[in-house]
């Protein structure tokens, strides 16, 4: 988790993400976010998150990111 | 119980508040294009005509029922409108024969050369004035141009929606009053342009008049057999458009197989004492006073030979109503006299 | 048959008239035939590509659920057996089948695109090749109309797929339901773009009939004809003048254009929009908004974000993500990273991606060459403020003017101003002349004729003008009003007699100012035809 929290802050340095859990109903990420997002995930935790994980549900909250990336792990 | 008023009160403040901007915008034909007026003064007339004219502007600027009734004792009416197409002159007869049988129709054939609808601005003026029946349906559905619609008619309000921008005091003066126009059709000009070169008509590709045309003849000639009226064709004597030989060959053939008297008034300039230098106000196109006044001269003359029309000028209801047309005709005259004066 | 033709008028009108009186699990079946009805008039044989599409993506969709039914129940019946590779094993598989499938339909779907919509232009482009290879042959061009709102149904269509495909829905079992998905007619013209998920079920649902909500529905739909009819068509002759008359109009002409053409796109295509989500709503359907605002973004990534939202979130989701997130990307970055440097490797899947949206974006919008160019204009202009965001970031945080009215107004002049800039590949359609006529404007010192008359000179009166600014003026004010919540809430708040004179009012507004009828032509909505 901690290590998602700086790949997100590092993004976007003036959002609380530890709180907020709007990240997508109010724009705050926008696709190209996403995208980075993705890139660092793959690098830093070794899960793919395919296209069609990408929801609002999904990337609405760093927990909610965090569940997803968990989810996957144990897939694997 | 608060509810119906609402709702009668909204349908009622809806419905009125259309119909008055209908009546706005809708054109009045008073003071610019007084020929958009025609049809519609027919209906109220006192409707017991010997002789009705239908036609296009061959008719309601060239011949003059005040002259037939002053001089003959013949009482008519000139149904004629600007570009007045055949199928519009028959419908515009059916529509007559619901509130009379004249004995004789004359029909100006001219309008033999359309075959297809025309312009919207001409099918307006001759339709909006008729009152609504099913023959003035059926004249709108054969009139329209591609862009127009039927809902257009029955609404006029669609169709002026955007005059809003160029009313005048006109349209407030005359919303639901229109001045009269015509003395019974015929619409007055009594200055002078005479006809100089006339340009020859240019050659056609085919001068057959077009089927639809030919049925509508048809139809009109049945319609006048069944309700036993004389049909006459008559061509006035316009310099122009250019009536062609091949047309009047065609005319004088249809006249012949089914009977009908034709007078073609370009080949009578002789015998009605026609002068093209005096007798036009636009070089040839239409008769002024003086022209029309000679053509229906002549006019009565063969109406009361060959028709054997009576002279009805010792009926009194109908010597008193005359008597007052008569005047205002007269009047008319003056007024457009002196303004030629100034 | 256009939304602004009587014939339409009608057509609906007597379809909530009988929507409301027929048993309401009969809605959806009415909805249907109204549809292909809708369609059977525009072009009788285009219901064959319709139909094709149709039953494509529902026979596809049905398989690929079942593959995974059969997948999922096979796992769980030998649950025991198989190893935890085996099961992964069959579940690549059986995914690759329902990606087999899905691309087999795919291709059927966008094929049947491609072929109507794209053949004569490349044939033209070959053409051009031969041309350029001195040869003297030529292909004959293809007669063939492009069938209405194809782009839209199909793209609706494939999106379901996707869904499906992906898990996020579940397949439609009644194929004529899926059909109405497909073709519902109020946006097929034009869209929105509809998601299954999102539209499904409450276009199948009955619907017993709301008072407030089919007024409403009612109230938009005038709304669409006021935006359509008294401002949009009416401008739309001075747009035409100007962008077909190239030799006469330039210069400070081509500005006016431009802004003109801004205005005129805007108020169709919302306008259409707005008739569309009306007339879903006076049904009790709920369709997703196209359009927030968009001439109030601050900048064209936000433009793009606000302005035919669904196509935008249909690019993203089914071509942006899948080819920045899938694994060769990935791999790509990471190389770039190692080889280029962090900050090349980062944006090489941005960069790519994007570009292949605009590029799919562009020639979506039509098969040329400048809707190509206009396309990637849009991505150049989104990728440089990308790349500047830092400088402004640094700008904001020296001078404090984010907050400032005049500030924001400026950047969504900005914005404006780019948007219009790109549209001039839309107007001339034509790339070369497109450059010279933009040129111009800097060449060609004619700016008098904004002040001089000449503008009256252009197909427009003084009392067009008096209209369009009026029309404007109204526009943007209830935009302002909306920032804060819906107008028609406001509205329905006040007395009847107030709530009366503004409906009815507007009602005549479009009844005298509309520029329709003899004298207009008939334009179509801009967007029909893509």
């Amino acid at each position: 988790m901690e290590e998602l929290l700086e790949i997100l802050s590092d993004l976007h340095p003036e959002v609380d993400f530890e709180t907020c859990d709007t990240l997508i109903d109010d724009k705050i990420l926008d696709s190209f976010d996403i995208v980075s997002i993705i890139a660092e995930i793959n690098d830093r935790f070794d899960v793919t998150v395919t296209a069609d994980k990408i929801t609002p549900q999904n990337f609405n909250s760093a927990e909610a990111l965090y569940t997803l990336i968990q989810e996957l792990e144990d897939e694997d | 119980m608060k509810k119906v008023w609402k709702w009668t009160g909204t349908v009622f403040i809806v419905l009125a508040s259309l119909y008055l901007l209908q009546r706005l915008l809708a054109p009045k034909y008073a003071a610019d294009v007084v020929e958009g007026a025609l049809i519609a003064e027919y209906y109220s007339e006192e409707k017991d005509h010997d002789v009705v004219f239908i036609g296009d502007c061959e008719v309601y600027e060239n011949f003059s029922p005040a002259v037939l009734w002053r001089d003959y004792g013949i009482n008519s009416y000139i149904r004629g409108s600007a570009q007045q197409l055949i199928w519009q002159s028959y419908y515009l007869l059916e529509d007559t024969l619901r509130y009379e049988k004249p004995d004789t129709v004359i029909f100006n054939v001219l309008s033999m050369q359309y075959n297809e609808p025309q312009r919207e601005a001409y099918n307006r003026m001759t339709l909006e004035g008729m009152r609504w029946s099913s023959s003035k349906a059926a004249s709108i559905l054969a009139s329209m141009t591609e862009e127009e619609h039927f809902l257009d008619y029955v609404f006029p309000l669609l169709r002026y929606h955007s005059r809003w921008s160029e009313l005048g005091a006109e349209d407030v003066k005359y919303m639901f009053h229109t001045p009269r126009i015509s003395h019974n059709g015929y619409y007055m000009r009594v200055d002078v342009k005479p006809a100089e070169n006339v340009p020859e008509g240019r050659i056609l590709a085919d001068y057959r008049f077009g089927d639809n045309a030919w049925e509508y003849l048809d139809r009109m000639t049945a319609l006048c057999r069944e309700n036993d009226i004389r049909l006459i064709l008559v061509k006035a004597p316009s310099l122009y458009p250019y009536w062609y030989d091949q047309w009047e060959e065609q005319i004088e053939d249809y006249a012949a197989a089914n009977d009908l008297l034709y007078i073609n008034f370009l080949e009578l300039t002789e015998e009605t004492g026609l002068d093209f230098s005096t007798d036009t106000y636009d070089g040839g196109l239409h008769l002024n006073l003086s022209g029309a006044e000679k053509i229906t001269e002549y006019l009565g003359g063969v109406l009361r030979r060959e028709a054997g029309l009576a002279d009805r000028r010792d009926e009194e209801g109908l010597a008193g109503v005359w008597e007052e047309k008569l005047a205002a005709y007269e009047q008319e005259k003056e007024r457009q006299y002196a303004e030629l004066q100034k | 048959m256009l939304f602004t033709s009587y014939a339409f008028l009608g057509f609906i009108a007597v379809l909530f008239l009988l929507y409301y009186l027929i048993p309401r699990r009969m809605q959806w079946g009415l909805l249907l035939i109204a549809s292909y009805l809708f369609y059977f008039i525009a072009g009788p044989s285009w219901l064959l590509y319709l139909l094709a599409t149709t039953m494509a993506t529902y026979l596809a969709a049905r398989r690929i659920e079942e593959v995974g039914v059969r997948q999922k129940a096979y796992i769980k019946a030998n649950r025991q057996q198989l190893s935890a590779e085996e099961k992964k094993a069959y579940k690549e598989k059986m995914k690759g089948r329902q990606r087999g499938w899905m691309l087999a339909c795919l291709l059927f779907d966008l094929g049947i695109l491609a072929v109507v919509k794209y053949t004569n232009f490349a044939i033209s482009n070959i053409n051009g090749l031969l041309r350029l290879t001195g040869s003297a042959s030529r292909l004959d061009f293809w007669d063939i109309a492009l069938p209405m709102g194809i782009s839209f149904y199909t793209f609706q269509a494939l999106g379901y797929l996707i869904d499906v495909y992906r898990g996020t829905v579940e397949a439609e079992k009644n194929p004529f339901r899926l059909a109405l998905f497909v073709s519902f007619f109020p946006q097929l013209i034009q869209g929105p773009i509809s998601r299954f998920g999102d539209l499904a079920r409450s276009l199948y649902e009955e619907h017993a009939f709301e008072a407030k909500r089919f007024c409403y529905g009612l109230q938009r739909i005038l709304w669409g004809y006021f935006k359509k009819l008294v401002i949009a068509d009416r401008i739309l002759v001075g747009v035409n003048t100007v962008i077909r008359d190239t030799e006469t109009y330039q210069g400070a002409y081509v500005f006016v254009g431009m802004l003109f053409y801004a205005l005129e796109l805007y108020a169709d295509f919302t306008g259409g929009i707005d008739i569309t989500i009306g007339i879903a709503q006076a049904l009790g359907i709920e369709v997703k908004e196209n359009f927030n605002r968009p001439y109030f973004s601050k900048s064209v990534k936000e433009y793009w974000r606000r302005w035919h939202i669904t196509m935008g979130t249909w690019f993203t989701d089914y071509i942006f993500y899948p080819i920045s997130v899938c694994k060769p990307m990935l791999k790509l970055s990471r190389a770039a990273r190692a080889r280029l440097g962090e900050n090349v490797g980062k944006r090489i899947p941005i960069y790519l991606s994007s570009f292949a949206v605009w590029l799919a974006t562009g020639i979506w919008h039509g098969a040329s060459w400048n809707f190509v160019v206009w396309g990637l204009g849009n991505w150049v202009v989104i990728m440089i403020s990308q790349e500047l965001e830092p400088l402004y970031a640094r700008f904001h945080r020296r001078f404090d003017v984010r907050g400032r009215g005049w500030y924001k107004l400026f950047q969504v002049l900005r914005t404006v101003f780019v948007m219009s800039c790109l549209r001039t590949f839309d107007c001339y359609r034509d790339v070369p002349l497109t450059f010279r006529m933009f040129g111009s404007m800097f060449t060609r010192w004619n700016w008098q004729i904004l002040w001089d008359g000449s503008l009256l000179g252009i197909g427009l009166s003084a009392v067009d003008y008096a209209v369009l600014l009026a029309g404007l003026i109204l526009l943007v004010a209830v935009s302002l009003l909306q920032r804060s919540g819906s107008v028609r809430d406001r509205i329905a708040a006040r007395p009847y007699p107030t709530r009366f004179l503004i409906w009815y009012g507007l009602f005549l507004v479009v009844l005298l100012a509309g520029a329709y009828g003899a004298g207009y032509d008939a334009s179509q909505f801009i967007y029909n035809q893509f």
